[in-house]
């Protein structure tokens, strides 16, 4: 373990952000590292828990303690190697996990977990500051094919694991560049693109083919799959959006945040956004309906292009400022959160409810709210009631909706490989095999799940590429 | 009783003594024993001596005892001369003329009750007596009285009949009579036990000589000469008396058993046996002798007529003596002095045990043993000094030795001596010679008789001696790992055993308990070491303490061939190859491999590979297996002496069977050749590398072990190591680890030498097939049946193909995860759902999480984590309506808390624990360390924090007689789940004011308990400890703590009938505060095994109903309560689980002081963190009872007790997908034992504790006034040996009244004249001064809580007191308070724990002082060896006449130091007051670091006044001369903090002084 006393001794201490005015103006990842000495100082904050809850905490199941550890003993490189034999990709979790290791830690308990997150994106970049992360090339080779639809952090994983385990794969993306969620969804103030990039390339060095601009099902008929490959792993996103069906829902400057966020994404990359619908913020009063991430990053991006004003709007009511952590530790705590994008300048009102947009000219200027309270039916269960006479309105020029998505989206190859879906309209697929109805067919990632969080979709592909792996050789030695 | 009955009840004792029945098996017994002789130095032989021979007996009644019946008790006999008066005129009676006395023998028969059979052992007698050449005379039959038997025992009693012998004519001499004797009745044993006929094994020689005839039989001690007429009879004379009365565990009769057998009896127990056995077995081709010639060959096997481990040491002896030893030397071959390490032996007598060490391995196990061949007659006790032994000598001629002195009366004016045997010391009287001959004389004689010393130098070879050679070095890092991956290292083997063993030189320790699956149910590749737990010592025997009596321990291993037993010729010449411990260096290895070339080619070495091909998968191990034992043999009758068997041949291609297979099938493989002794063994091996292999290799017969990956994984981490090391440093500390560990693995069993725990298989195991293990691991038990060796090649296999097969490199090792928690590790009861489950539930009160928490746990269909994971409960088929079950309020007082002390855990969390428990009639459990007073009152709420379980442990922290009568159980903590068989340690940095207090200790100064509770050594003395603590508080329930291990059956029933009214049988998954690793991974087994086991055993004996069976370790869910009810439990105890409950989170940090949750820590700062409320508990209490009350109706119970031992309704689970599970046999455990009509199943009966015996009530009586109104009284009373524990009820009647205070000093005295029982004095309270004229056995004034204690000798007494013996052993052990003056001698363990007692004694035992922890010690005479071991504070002041006490002290925590004259001017300005004592007491305590010759000056005047000592007068009437032989014996510790303190309160003095000035 870290030091035994550590945690009495040492304080904690996390990355701090540059300040608001500065990170404002570009559109770069803007947090400031801590340095060496601080990482090993808080690695050694650790205490090596004969049960490490953040261990089970992390949905990788990140081996917490022993890196930790080793941070503080300055042996980073193995603590790379132990952060790697859990996890692809810790660049991206290090960087947008909200990590619920860090909520299930034992210091948690006096609200001073471990800089777990930091100390794991340090590693990362540790190792690829030192020339340590190269491709783990395969011996042999298997011969067998596998297609990953889809290039999201579940398709890259599973892709990844599957090509070290000497399989021959070929990742296919819809979009022009690899990386689904991670290239689109999420602004590159918090996940700068190169980083994926950086491991396409070691990717590509073991052996894995990329195919962009490839949408199965609509584009490439799902046969050609069936009959190219030995086994095929959905990895695609939970794309469909959930809606707003009320009044003026159709007006112009009512939109979902995706497209707003990817269109972002795009202009900074350069890529070309001919043919697309450009919704930019600048000068505007933004109003986003969503309390959750994709709603914060709304928030950060429409500050950044400019907007006059941004207000976020949630249905639920205002959480608590603290959890009951005698009834909630170690799991996940419902509690106010504050993300770096509120901070930098947003109204935020909760328990509102949009019963209509309004406006001129086929745009929209006004949303028509109420007030609701959470209370109990007659089946138990917390339903919404308006609060009557609370009605209200609030001025807009461009309303943001990130409300979650449903479910994949079912046309296209869904429907032509007739996978069964299951009551959440997600494709049908255990956590045991992934395998989905259709023989060879295998699903993992927000497609099978629905939406979720990087880090499950990165374990979802792992315990995907195993399942593949022994369907193809009968066993896997590839690690669970 | 209708015939029937009769019938039954007979097949059922005939099975019993003789066959296993579920987890029963009749070679767990054990027994312990009073003991004792009496002869007639002059070999004037009388029926006086028979007479007083039996009058012993019947004074050490108490010793023995009785079992279910009233009448039946475990055994008794006598041994006496052969009585040629009386035979001689009964024999002529019935028409048989004898031989001249001499000239015939007489056997002692007991024939089997089939008339058959009896026909076929009269027959098998006769004829061998003719054909060895001698005259069969004819038989008598011997008179006997039934009606002294116990209805039980009569139906077995054999057919007594003496057969008599004439000496042949071709038998030169009574020597060699004496030896055709043996031989006759070696061979009419083999003749009919050969063969199977019915109740062959009921026949049974009980002696055979023309010197000795032994009576004995199942009956009590008083009874003996009732049932045998001839022992009445006036004509039967003899000259000397040996007697014995037993105290077994079980009371499955066996005249056999009952002592003395042939040459001796013993008290004690053999810890080694197993192994004896097998190496005397092993020396059948090796041994010849020409005293005996060709009868040797008749003599196999040479042990095996009883089950007993005493029967075996006296087969030994046996043969030694038949093999021309005489009786003393074979005895100290047997057992040894420790010689090892004995600054005070003389050469010579080292020189002859180091020469004997390669020809017999130890017996080794507490021991007193009395021996005779009719001629000579002896006594010798065990290297350790366990078991008493006391002797007087009067001045006509008679010594009367036993356990106890005053057996016999005998006027104090006849009595020239009072000794007793010392550690290691043997005593012997020659009748024909008419002398006593002392220890020294014997051995000097024996050890300068042949020139031991100079055959030493001529044939010892130390291995460091030998030629440096060239050892190989580590391998890269790539070739490591794959060695590493195929020999199953874990990420936990390199980070928390081999780097901290390598920087600390310590076996490493956790905490918390183990709640992994044992091996044969986990699902990951397991070495085979996993499936092996070890055996450690518990009640039957005391476990040894490593490091504070290091002088008994040695790890010397002698390599290579051993002598030939018999033949002095061939020993004095064959050389021998010794090394100081087993773990051998690469080089050292390559030494012995090359040892041919040098010492004269007196040895060959041959290294056989322990590796195939990998391509031969599993099915080749067999093969592979088969090819070493013919390499080995071959190898061995080629004249190689020395095997390495190595598989450091390890790679892609080549698997290695697994080294433990290969060593202990080879071990034994050869054995059964007979030719385990022509050569040593050696094993080089990648696999051992945890302190728990290396304990198996040896336990299955490595002499020594190279752990070359070991080494090879330190040097691949040395790079990394927070500090630079050398390799050489890194690898001796390793070594220096793993030898400390094997220490404390042997100690834990009571084995203090290596050679004797090499083959002793103190292992059992969990898993494995029986066929597998009788044919490789030969007589090692397993309550559990499991996989063979084609399941173990096939780990092994798989092991190897996943380090070097295809697929994916694996560049790391496998987690582990035995250690903590790891996903992809080792599986856990306790992980983050479970912990977090239970405390949401309980935090709530939500009943519905609750249910989810114990789903986890109870559903192990997917994954297997206990034994009782396995079972299935069979539910009625209409259950019962839930409101006819007992209510959840009634069930939940069956429940308790484990044991934790005050000290391991905070405060908040003890008075927590006790506050729920008393909200719901449960009981918490006080631990090992006190209680402070004011939590036996209630609070202004109506809650109360009183413990209502007080733990008695072997430290007595705070064991007090306020704490014994504020205690609803007093429990007697024998073991701990997580470390049986060890002591603990606070350090001194965790022992706070307030825990100081609390455990009457010094803040800052580190506790230490010991292995052993010094006042148990053996079954009989926890009858007295009982027997103790019920006096204190006979309303108190008693209660014996054990932990589950094969054979704790058995030891509950002993335990039973030693009046235990309650015992707890702990898994090995019990929690710690701080245990090795090795332990809490390795030791015990789980409960459902020993819990099955304690009831079948109970029931079968009878005893199950005044016993109520707790079972507590691991228990967490309402099944397990259930499945724990079915196996046999009134009671049930949460440990672990409460204390999650209550905020813990399994840091597993409790040893650290850093528990973040405030539970396990005194960091005041950590402390306020504790989230834990009295509600939570009694929340998951009531969730508890409430679960078990739903399935009690499912299956059909009423009432809780309806519901014990019912095993009928657990079933296997069918269905189960573990390959390893499939294989388990749990039908030991689902034995169903049908009680006999009227025999109990659960508790309902009380326990008889004879009471009404005490003296004490006399006392009470008379002290009315006194306890009453605090009125002075005086009583004047005799005492007698079996009054035993006089004062402890008068001390508990006044500590109930008037707390720890007592009352005013001298209130009440009472004189005594006489010698007093065990225990006298003990727990006594302030106020009661005891003044005993006579004096007194073991014990005295254990646990004193005040008071004052006197012995001295009688008026009338010729000895001088200073050179005899007064007092017994173990005197003021754990005592706390109070003064004590002994004008004598006492024996040894003197002050043995004591916090606070002054006492003066005018000389004393080895270990005087041991673990001391405060009070002053004056000793004004000799003192023993090993003085001050572990002794953490107080004072002792020693009179140091041979100058040669800073031999006889343990240096490791004191320092010696002349008494400082410095305040001489004070003391005499402070003397013009006179004496001393007007100062009073609180003075003489003041400062211990000074003031010291004023002090001794005052407590020798005292010493002088109270006992009229004639020494203490003549060292003050010159204390000038006097007072420069005193040395101080200060704790090194103790006097830092002093005079921290001191400084302190200086300081705050100085601080008042200088405000007051400002003022």
């Amino acid at each position: 373990m870290g030091k035994p006393t550590g945690f009495k001794d040492i304080e904690r201490r996390d990355r701090a952000y540059a300040p608001v005015s500065e990170r404002t103006r570009h559109w770069k990842e803007f947090w400031l590292p801590l340095s060496e000495n601080e990482l090993r100082e808080q690695g050694a904050r650790c205490m090596d828990c004969g049960i490490p809850f953040c261990h089970q905490g992390c949905p990788v199941n990140n081996i917490v303690p022993d890196w930790n550890d080793l941070v503080y003993r300055g042996d980073w490189r193995s603590a790379l190697e132990v952060l790697h034999s859990t996890n692809n990709f810790p660049e991206f979790t290090g960087r947008v996990c909200p990590a619920p290791c860090e909520a299930a830690c034992t210091l948690q308990l006096s609200d001073r977990p471990v800089t777990i997150k930091t100390i794991e994106c340090a590693i990362v970049e540790r190792g690829w500051e030192e020339g340590w992360i190269g491709p783990q090339i395969p011996q042999h080779r298997t011969g067998r094919r596998v297609a990953v639809v889809g290039s999201g952090p579940a398709g890259l994983a599973c892709a990844q694991q599957l090509a070290r385990a000497g399989h021959t794969v070929t990742v296919f993306e819809k979009q022009a560049r690899i990386g689904g969620l991670l290239r689109y969804g999420i602004p590159d103030f918090k996940l700068e693109k190169h980083l994926i990039d950086r491991r396409m390339a070691q990717m590509r060095a073991e052996g894995i083919r990329f195919r962009p601009n490839t949408h199965i099902g609509v584009a490439v008929p799902v046969g050609e799959l069936v009959e190219e490959y030995d086994a095929i792993v959905l990895a695609g996103g939970s794309e469909q959006p959930r809606d707003m069906p009320v009044p003026g829902r159709e007006l112009d400057g009512v939109h979902f945040a995706m497209p707003y966020l990817a269109g972002q994404n795009r202009r900074n990359a350069g890529e070309d956004l001919s043919g697309t619908r450009r919704i930019l913020a600048k000068g505007k009063r933004v109003v986003v309906i969503g309390g959750g991430d994709t709603g914060s990053d709304c928030v950060g991006t429409a500050i950044r292009q400019g907007a006059s004003s941004v207000t976020q709007l949630e249905i639920m009511p205002k959480p608590p400022e603290h959890e009951d952590k005698a009834l909630v530790w170690p799991d996940w705590p419902l509690k106010l959160r504050t993300s770096t994008s509120h901070e930098e300048g947003c109204e935020r009102d909760w328990s509102v409810n949009t019963k209509a947009f309004v406006g001129s000219k086929g745009n929209v200027e006004a949303l028509q709210l109420v007030r609701v309270r959470w209370e109990p039916g007659e089946d138990g269960r917390m339903a919404l009631k308006e609060v009557p006479g609370s009605e209200f309105e609030l001025e807009a020029d461009l309303v943001l909706l990130a409300m979650g998505f449903e479910h994949p989206v079912h046309n296209g190859m869904l429907t032509s490989l007739g996978v069964e879906l299951d009551t959440r309209g997600n494709v049908r697929a255990n956590a045991d095999n992934y395998r989905s109805s259709v023989e060879n067919v295998f699903s993992a990632g927000d497609m099978r799940r629905g939406q979720s969080l990087v880090v499950w979709a990165i374990l979802e592909g792992r315990q995907c590429a195993h399942a593949v792996d022994t369907f193809l050789t009968g066993a896997s030695d590839l690690p669970l | 009783m209708s015939e029937g009955k009769t019938s039954g009840q007979q097949q059922i004792y005939g099975q019993h003594h003789n066959s296993r029945r579920g987890l029963y098996d009749p070679l767990n017994e054990h027994d312990a024993c009073g003991v004792g002789f009496i002869a007639q130095i002059k070999n004037r032989a009388s029926h006086d001596i028979v007479q007083q021979g039996l009058q012993i007996l019947v004074n050490l009644d108490h010793r023995g005892a009785v079992g279910a019946d009233p009448l039946s008790g475990d055994g008794a006999g006598i041994l006496i001369q052969v009585p040629d008066a009386l035979l001689r005129e009964e024999c002529a009676a019935g028409g048989m003329t004898l031989p001249p006395p001499g000239r015939y023998a007489v056997a002692m028969v007991f024939l089997p009750r089939n008339g058959e059979t009896a026909r076929r052992c009269v027959e098998a007698l006769e004829a061998t007596t003719a054909r060895e050449g001698q005259n069969g005379l004819g038989w008598r039959t011997v008179p006997r009285d039934d009606s002294w038997l116990d209805e039980a025992v009569k139906p077995l009693a054999p057919d007594i009949r003496q057969f008599f012998i004439g000496r042949g004519d071709d038998t030169p001499d009574r020597l060699a009579f004496e030896r055709k004797l043996f031989v006759i009745r070696k061979r009419a044993h083999h003749a009919v036990w050969d063969h199977d006929h019915e109740d062959k094994d009921d026949f049974y020689i009980a002696s055979l000589s023309s010197r000795t005839l032994v009576y004995k039989g199942m009956m009590l001690a008083p009874n003996l000469p009732k049932f045998y007429a001839d022992l009445r009879d006036e004509r039967t004379e003899s000259a000397l008396a040996l007697v014995h009365q037993r105290f077994s565990t079980n009371t499955f009769p066996s005249w056999k058993l009952a002592q003395p057998f042939r040459y001796l009896c013993h008290n004690g127990e053999i810890n080694t046996v197993r192994g004896n056995i097998n190496w005397m077995a092993a020396r059948r081709h090796n041994m010849s002798s020409s005293v005996l010639g060709e009868d040797l060959a008749k003599l196999w096997p040479l042990i095996g007529d009883g089950a007993s481990d005493s029967a075996t040491l006296d087969n030994a002896f046996e043969l030694l003596v038949a093999g021309g030893y005489p009786l003393s030397h074979a005895m100290m071959m047997l057992i040894p002095e420790a010689w090892m390490g004995n600054p005070l032996m003389d050469e010579d007598r080292r020189a002859f045990y180091q020469f004997h060490a390669s020809l017999m391995e130890p017996w080794d196990g507490p021991a007193a043993i009395a021996f005779t061949n009719g001629r000579l007659i002896g006594a010798t006790l065990d290297r350790n000094g366990l078991r008493p032994a006391r002797y007087v000598v009067t001045d006509d001629d008679i010594v009367v030795m036993a356990s106890e002195v005053g057996v016999l009366p005998i006027p104090e004016e006849k009595i020239v001596t009072k000794w007793r045997l010392q550690p290691g010391k043997m005593f012997l009287i020659d009748l024909e010679e008419g002398r006593i001959i002392s220890d020294a004389e014997i051995k000097r004689r024996l050890s300068a008789a042949k020139p031991y010393q100079q055959w030493l130098d001529d044939t010892l070879i130390m291995l460091e001696n030998l030629p440096s050679e060239v050892g190989a070095m580590a391998p890269d890092a790539g070739t490591l790992l794959h060695r590493q991956q195929a020999f199953g290292y874990t990420q936990e083997d390199i980070r928390h055993f081999l780097v901290p063993m390598a920087l600390t030189g310590q076996d490493p320790v956790g905490s918390m308990g183990r709640d992994t699956p044992v091996a044969a149910l986990s699902d990951r590749p397991k070495l085979l070491y996993d499936y092996f737990s070890q055996c450690f010592a518990q009640v039957t025997n005391p476990p040894i303490d490593p490091i504070r009596e290091e002088l008994v321990m040695s790890l010397a291993s002698q390599i290579g061939p051993r002598p030939n037993l018999l033949d002095p010729d061939d020993i004095c010449t064959k050389k021998r190859l010794e090394i100081r411990q087993p773990i051998l260096s690469n080089t050292d290895l390559e030494r012995i491999r090359q040892i041919e070339n040098h010492v004269d080619r007196a040895f060959r070495t041959r290294t056989i590979y322990i590796t195939y091909p990998v391509a031969e998968g599993a099915s080749g191990m067999d093969r592979a297996l088969r090819s070493v034992f013919r390499q080995a043999e071959e190898a061995v009758k080629g004249s190689y002496n020395i095997l390495i068997l190595s598989d450091r041949p390890v790679d892609a291609d080549f698997v290695a069977i697994p080294a433990l297979l290969a060593t202990a099938a080879v071990h034994h493989h050869l054995i059964r050749r007979g030719l385990r002794t022509e050569a040593g063994l050696v094993i080089e091996t990648g696999e051992a590398r945890r302190v728990h292999d290396f304990c198996l290799l040896a336990g299955f017969g490595a002499e020594a072990i190279n752990p070359y990956l070991a080494f090879d994984s330190l040097e691949h981490e040395r790079p990394g190591l927070k500090e630079p090391i050398s390799e050489q440093e890194l690898r001796q500390r390793y070594i220096k680890a793993v030898d400390k560990g094997i220490l404390k693995v042997m100690s834990k069993m009571g084995i203090s030498t290596y050679q004797s725990y090499c083959g002793a298989q103190i292992f059992d195991a969990v898993g494995l097939s029986n066929a597998f293990l009788e044919r490789h691991f030969t007589g090692t038990r397993c309550a559990v049946g499991g996989i063979g060796l084609h399941d173990i090649a096939a780990e092994t296999v798989r092991r190897h193909q996943a380090a070097y097969g295809g697929g994916l490199p694996k560049t790391s090792l496998d987690p582990g995860g035995d250690v903590a928690f790891r996903l992809r590790g080792e599986k856990h009861s306790w992980t983050p759902d479970t912990v977090s489950l239970l405390q949401h539930a309980v935090r709530s009160n939500d009943e519905r999480t609750y249910r989810e928490f114990s789903r986890r746990l109870d559903d192990q269909s997917r994954q297997l984590r206990t034994l009782r994971g396995l079972f299935e409960l069979r539910f009625d088929d209409s259950p019962l309506p839930l409101e006819e079950v007992e209510p959840a309020e009634e069930i939940v007082k069956r429940f308790s808390t484990g044991a934790m002390s005050f000290g391991s855990i905070s405060w908040e969390a003890h008075t927590t624990l006790a506050i729920a428990m008393n909200r719901i009639g449960a009981r918490s459990n006080t631990g090992e360390g006190g209680e402070e007073a004011k939590r036996f009152r209630p609070l202004p709420n109506g809650d109360s924090m009183r413990s209502a379980i007080k733990q008695v442990a072997s430290g007595r922290f705070g064991v007090t007689a306020e704490y014994l009568v504020n205690a609803t159980d007093i429990q007697i903590k024998m073991a701990q789940g997580a470390k049986p068989g060890e002591g603990g340690q606070l350090p001194g940095h965790k022992v706070n004011e307030w825990i100081a207090r609390v455990r009457h200790s010094t803040p800052g100064v580190g506790l230490i308990s010991p292995p052993p509770h010094h006042d148990i050594y053996s079954i009989e003395d926890l009858a007295q400890l009982i027997h103790d603590l019920k006096n204190v508080n006979p309303a108190a329930r008693i209660s014996v703590k054990l932990v589950s291990e094969l054979g704790v059956g058995t030891i509950a029933a002993g335990v039973s009938k030693a009046h235990a009214e309650h015992i707890t049988i702990s898994g090995f998954d019990g929690g710690t505060g701080a245990s090795p690793l090795t332990s809490i991974l390795n030791a015990g087994s789980p409960w459902e095994i020993g819990l099955a086991e304690t009831h079948q055993t109970l029931v079968m004996n009878r005893l199950r109903g005044r016993i109520a069976v707790q079972v507590d370790g691991g228990i967490r869910t309402g099944r397990d309560i259930v499945v724990g009810a079915l196996l046999g439990a009134d009671e049930v105890g949460v440990g672990t689980g409460a204390l999650i409950a209550l905020g813990c989170i399994m840091m597993r940090k409790c040893h650290l002081n850093t528990c973040p949750v405030g539970v396990a820590t005194q960091d005041p700062e950590l402390r306020e963190l504790f989230p834990g409320q009295p509600e939570h508990l009694v929340n998951y209490f009531m969730f508890l009872a409430r679960e078990v009350r739903e399935l009690m109706a499912r299956l059909g119970f009423r009432s809780f007790n309806e519901m014990i031992g019912q095993r009928d309704r657990l079933g296997m689970r069918q269905a189960i997908d573990q390959w390893k599970a499939q294989c388990l046999d749990l039908s030991a455990i689902l034995y169903p034992v049908v009680a006999e009509p009227g025999v109990a199943t659960h508790q309902c009966e009380p326990q008889d504790h004879r009471l009404e015996r005490a003296l004490d009530h006399e006392l009470i009586a008379a002290a009315r006034p006194a306890i009453e109104n605090r009125e002075p009284v005086e009583i004047s009373i005799p005492v007698a040996n079996t009054n035993r524990t006089v004062g402890a009820m008068l001390s508990g009647e006044i500590a109930r009244r008037y707390g720890h205070a007592g009352l005013p000093d001298d209130t009440i005295r009472i004189n005594l004249e006489g010698s007093a029982g065990q225990s006298f004095g003990a727990f006594l309270s302030h106020g009661v001064t005891l003044r005993l004229d006579g004096d007194a056995n073991d014990y005295l004034g254990k646990g004193m809580s005040g008071g004052r204690i006197i012995v001295r000798p009688p008026r009338g007494s010729r000895f001088r007191p200073e050179e005899n013996i007064i007092v017994g052993n173990t005197a003021l052990y754990g005592a706390i308070d109070g003064e004590c003056f002994i004008r004598g001698v006492a024996g040894e363990r003197f002050g043995v724990r004591n916090s606070g007692v002054t006492a003066v004694v005018e000389g004393l035992g080895d270990h005087g002082c041991e673990y001391m922890t405060g009070g002053i010690v004056v000793v004004l005479g000799q003192t023993g060896r090993n003085f001050a071991a572990g002794m953490s504070g107080g004072v002792a002041y020693v009179l140091d006449l041979s100058d040669d006490f800073n031999l006889r002290c343990n240096m490791a925590m004191v320092e010696l130091e002349p008494i400082a004259d410095e305040d001489r001017r004070l003391e005499e300005s402070e003397h013009q007051g006179g004496d001393l004592e007007c100062h009073g007491k609180v003075d003489l305590v003041h400062d211990m670091t000074r003031y010291d010759s004023q002090r001794l000056r005052g407590l020798i005047e005292r010493h002088r006044d109270c006992t009229g000592s004639d020494r203490a007068a003549e060292i003050l009437g010159d204390w000038e001369a006097w007072l420069p032989k005193f040395v101080k014996v200060m704790p090194v510790e103790y006097r830092r903090v002093l005079e921290e303190m001191q400084a302190a309160t200086q300081a705050a003095e100085r601080n008042d002084a200088n405000m007051a000035v400002g003022e």
